[in-house]
């Protein structure tokens, strides 16, 4: 029966996320925006103390011996909706905290039991840790299939040679904790999409180094690495999943892990713009401006319609992320929901923080409030884990039946 | 808890009547919209499904279904994909006999309901829409003043649906006391009442198989019966809720049937040696009109269910409506575009949808649940 109402559990649950993000985070927040690349240990220490909130991995329900899911427990449907609630405090902390990230996404996607318990384990002991995902390279971003970074197997290794850029928490994961990164290599060439491997590259591993963070737009407590791999030698089974080069799978791997993972990044745009949001509706209360709901839409005035459109847009855009999620927990298959959702909250939440800046003229502009921050925080939303116009490719070929030869 | 899975009685329902859409509704539209008539044996025939007579209690003959305004979003949905007009037409009793079965007295249903049950449709209304640029329902300027035992009602109504076949029109009138929603009631006002003029049939840009009328009440004399609920005050935002949700999900009808057509003109039509859908230009307007249709039907769901929890869904299904009525014009607009030309054509349905999709923009209180 169709609903969109939250359990009580769930409920509960998000207001402690929520008491998190106010008196966690947002103190923090405009701290760490103006200092890039320092790093927020308390907060880290006192995020990977609470082990609770690092039960957040994504992914399709874990399967029990007769391959029937376990008891339904909206796995991704509270991921995504405490994902929302921590964004709501801080997108760029959220990003940082420790946690096995979308290298544990990955893991979980194309990993066998062995690797999931062997390298997800030293997330729940010890000091804080960070799990990274490495895909893009200087040469390509959007056309992921395009992987130039190899990985050659000697003897009863791999070795990884190549270049990867924007890989968040990476420099955490590698250089400040006991972590990995999952980087995708190919393993043939020849083999085009099929031969693309993903493999763990833990901490320390030589030939391996960190070159460089970025300084972004917005987002800036989250660490943003540049790693260079030379003759990177990894243990053979530190490829995750299968190494036979199928026709059918390798890449489509890659794939899984964005179906679960988009959702989420849904959810920090949303997050994002509800915080800019709900600054603009309390801003508004202080100043007595009304927003009427139930009057003649063309007797309101610009900012009444304004307000109604960036809270209509983020619900509509919220919804089609909850829908993604719930889908992974039914076992359905939600590869167009997945990108239908981020393209829209991607680009829905961009507006919004836009428009929530114009709204209060100078006193959106200025670096005293934090909804500047947000405009710039939101925009990534709509860039990473697939630009908008990526998800709309794909959005594109499911509904038209088309393959990705036929409609690139 | 959440679940975007409608129930196995919804599915069938949504099957059922959306079949019946595209193989009974669809081909009948175009005809209907150029000699702005509708079959009568069409009407008949839709009437045989029992849309309206469903949650009527059996002592007035109805089905004695549970009222849902998920279902009923399911069903405007599938009708409003067939054809908006004959949609509205063929559920326009629900706009007289849902208000009563909700919140009428008892002697109201009795005398009311039971005509709503028979094998024929039977025509009936509601007159809420005024001709005015800023018509508001908060603000009706219709107003209905006690006098002797009843009321007195005067004022202008307009897009008012069928209004010359109904034996009977719920008029929504300002009945004085309080402000905004709570200052307005409904009475049950016969055709033939003294005072009521139903005027010449309406021309609109869409909408024109559907029979409109503007209807005028001078010193128009109900009794005190006639006052939907009696003394006890009607909850009009609640019907009104309810009307934004039935129009909006029609509204997701409407958009659906433009970019079904237009997906499947553009897999069709060849430029530069290949099919226009394979290029992004025409492909991400056909990705951006399936989003706002999942989206919009998700926020008109939203509305739904929390009318069928009997919670307040003023403002989810106003912002619903609204999200329709800008959603449904750049979807409908994007099919006239993806097939050019041949869009602004009358041989295509698109530009049709097009005409009919500013309605959801321009008017209110059509349809219920």
């Amino acid at each position: 029966m169709i609903d969109f109402e939250l359990e009580p559990q769930v409920v509960n649950r998000l207001k402690m996320y929520r008491m998190v993000a106010e008196n966690v985070m947002r103190p923090i927040s405009r701290e760490y925006d103006e200092r890039e690349h320092e790093e927020p240990w308390q907060f880290f220490e006192t995020m990977w103390a609470a082990s609770t909130l690092n039960d957040m991995q994504p992914g399709p329900e874990p399967r029990s011996e007769g391959g029937k899911p376990s008891a339904p427990r909206f796995r991704n449907l509270n991921t995504v909706t405490t994902t929302e609630e921590l964004c709501w405090g801080d997108a760029g902390l959220f990003l940082s905290v420790p946690n096995s990230g979308l290298g544990g996404a990955a893991v979980m996607a194309a990993g066998t039991p062995e690797q999931k318990t062997r390298f997800l384990k030293r997330f729940s002991e010890g000091k804080p840790k960070w799990g990274a995902m490495a895909i893009t390279e200087p040469g390509f971003g959007s056309d992921s299939a395009a992987v130039t970074t190899t990985a050659t197997r000697e003897g009863d290794q791999w070795a990884i040679s190549g270049t990867k850029i924007f890989c968040t928490g990476g420099h955490r994961a590698l250089d400040k904790s006991e972590g990995f990164v999952v980087v995708w290599a190919t393993i043939d060439k020849s083999a085009g999409r099929a031969g693309i491997k993903p493999f763990v590259v833990e901490h320390g591993t030589p030939g391996m180094q960190v070159v460089r963070v970025e300084n972004k737009l917005g987002i800036r407590a989250s660490d943003t690495a540049a790693i260079i791999f030379d003759n990177c030698r990894v243990p053979a089974d530190h490829l995750l999943g299968s190494p036979e080069v199928r026709r059918e799978g390798g890449f489509k791997d890659v794939m899984a892990t964005f179906d679960a993972t988009r959702p989420i990044v849904a959810a920090m745009a949303i997050g994002v713009g509800r915080a800019a949001l709900d600054f603009v509706r309390d801003f508004l209360k202080e100043q007595n401006v009304p927003v009427r709901y139930g009057v003649s839409p063309r007797r309101l005035t610009v900012v009444e319609r304004d307000f109604m459109e960036m809270e209509v847009q983020l619900q509509a855009a919220r919804l089609l992320t909850w829908r993604a999620a719930w889908m992974l927990d039914m076992g359905q298959r939600n590869n167009l929901e997945a990108s239908m959702a981020k393209a829209k909250a991607g680009l829905v939440v961009t507006q919004i923080t836009q428009k929530a800046v114009e709204l209060l003229g100078p006193l959106g502009y200025s670096r005293k409030f934090l909804l500047e921050k947000w405009m710039r925080d939101a925009k990534i939303n709509d860039i990473f884990e697939g630009t908008q116009q990526i998800n709309m490719l794909i959005v594109s070929r499911r509904i038209l039946g088309y393959s990705n030869k036929e409609l690139n | 808890m959440v679940d975007f899975q409608l129930t196995e009685e919804q599915q069938m329902i949504r099957d059922t009547v959306g079949a019946f859409a595209r193989d009974e509704i669809r081909p009948a539209a175009r005809p209907a919209d150029e000699s702005c008539e509708i079959p009568a044996d069409l009407i008949a025939k839709i009437w045989e499904l029992g849309l309206v007579r469903g949650p009527i209690p059996e002592n007035y003959g109805g089905d004695d279904g549970e009222r849902s305004a998920i279902t009923g979003a399911v069903v405007a949905e599938e009708l409003g994909y067939g054809d908006l007009s004959i949609a509205i037409h063929s559920l326009a009793p629900r706009l007289l006999a849902y208000p009563v079965l909700e919140q009428g007295t008892d002697a109201q249903k009795a005398a009311y309901l039971k005509r709503f049950t028979g094998p024929a449709f039977v025509a009936a209304t509601a007159a809420l829409m005024e001709p005015r640029w800023d018509f508001d329902l908060t603000d009706l300027a219709t107003t209905a003043r006690r006098e002797g035992g009843g009321f007195v009602i005067d004022g202008v109504k307009c897009a008012v649906p069928l209004a010359a076949d109904s034996d009977a029109i719920l008029v929504y009138a300002k009945s004085g006391s309080g402000a905004g929603f709570k200052a307005v009631d409904a009475f049950l006002v016969r055709r033939d009442a003294a005072g009521l003029k139903i005027g010449e049939r309406e021309k609109n840009m869409g909408l024109r198989a559907l029979a409109t009328y503007e209807v005028t009440l001078d010193k128009c004399k109900v009794g005190a019966d006639a006052r939907v609920g009696g003394e006890k005050e009607i909850d009009f935002s609640r019907l009104m809720s309810e009307t934004r949700v039935a129009f909006a999900a029609m509204g997701v009808g409407v958009m659906r049937a433009a970019f079904e057509y237009a997906r499947d003109y553009a897999k069709e039509r060849k430029a530069f040696g290949a099919p226009i859908a394979t290029k992004q230009a025409i492909a991400f307007m056909l990705a951006d009109m399936a989003i706002e249709i999942d989206a919009a039907r998700l926020l008109v769901w939203e509305a739904a269910s929390r009318l069928d929890k009997g919670a307040d869904a003023l403002k989810e299904s106003y912002l619903a409506k609204n999200y329709v009525a800008a959603s449904a014009l750049k979807v409908t607009d994007n099919a006239v575009q993806v097939l050019g030309g041949h869009g602004y054509i009358r041989e295509h349905p698109v530009e049709m949808w097009l005409r009919n999709a500013r309605a959801f923009a321009a008017l209110d209180g059509l349809a219920t649940v």
